[in-house]
């Protein structure tokens, strides 16, 4: 599905990225664990709950573009600043974790193997 | 080619600058691109130690064309048991390292599965270093 597909269907508020909103993703994992993160070998779509300046460089040392941040948490000017140097997309949701991972598990967006 | 880093004591928000800079150089000099993140994964989770654990300390670069050396250093407390450090769930970590999404005890395993060699050297209340070398073949 298309990074606009998603954000609707999470009432999302893209903070990064706002002209790559057609790209399509097709895998995501959650996690607030960040070494979890950096086990992947893949580069799916990541949702957390952890807003701070080091899930940034965990997705610039894990090779992921597409960051899904939950529960109305707001990244700092620093943040986004660092992720626009990676090249990421950046979408902020009202909704937990749960909740994002349930819209989106539902709308058709898939778990890495 | 030979590069250095300061890991700055207590300094959270640049944890990875290392890393970061590194991976761009990797890039630069178009290494494989499934290395780069084995050694930028390895790099970045012993950045974290040396400021979750210790008081900060020295990154050291080393790049010739069929391999990285990497170590950093530090003038901590040190690792009393390393085998221990090394199991998978075993953590010492303080809440904030925790708050930063480490601490679940991962860091040293994930490093080791990432290069080619690790070594890990620690004595008590002096310091730690964390030697790893990852081929570009
Ligand atoms: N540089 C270091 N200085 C002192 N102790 C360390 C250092 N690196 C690791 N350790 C010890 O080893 C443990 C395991 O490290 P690690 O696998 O990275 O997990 P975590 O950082 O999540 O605790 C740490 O909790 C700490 O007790
Ligand atoms: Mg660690």
């Amino acid at each position: 599905m298309t990074l606009q597909e998603i954000s609707n269907a999470i009432q999302g508020n893209v903070c990064l990225g706002k002209s790559r909103l057609s790209e399509n993703v097709e895998h995501a994992f959650a996690s607030d664990l960040m070494s979890d993160v950096l086990t992947l070998k893949e580069t799916p779509l990541l949702i957390t709950g952890l807003c701070n300046p080091q899930t940034i460089r965990t997705c610039d040392m894990a090779c992921i573009e597409y960051l899904i941040i939950c529960k109305n948490k707001k990244p700092t000017e620093e943040m986004l600043e660092l992720a626009e140097e990676n090249n990421m997309v950046v979408i902020t949701s009202e909704h937990s974790m749960f909740k994002v991972c349930g819209l989106l598990y539902a709308a058709g967006l898939k778990p890495i193997n | 080619m030979h590069l250095e880093y300061t890991v700055v004591e207590g300094d959270f928000v640049n944890a990875g600058i290392a890393s970061s800079s590194v991976k761009k150089t990797l890039k630069q000099l178009n290494v494989n691109p499934t290395v780069i993140k084995r050694v930028v994964v390895a790099l970045y989770e012993a950045e974290v130690n040396a400021i979750a654990h210790a008081y900060g300390g020295k990154v050291l670069i080393d790049i010739d064309p069929q391999k990285i050396c990497m170590t950093v250093a530090d003038k901590g407390p040190g690792i009393p048991d390393i085998a221990l450090a090394m199991q998978e769930g075993y953590s010492t970590a303080r809440p904030e390292v925790r708050d930063m999404g480490f601490g679940a005890g991962m860091g040293l395993p994930n490093m080791q599965k990432n290069v080619d060699h690790l070594n890990v050297t620690s004595e008590v209340n002096k310091g730690t270093t964390v030697e790893m070398e990852v081929y570009f073949q």
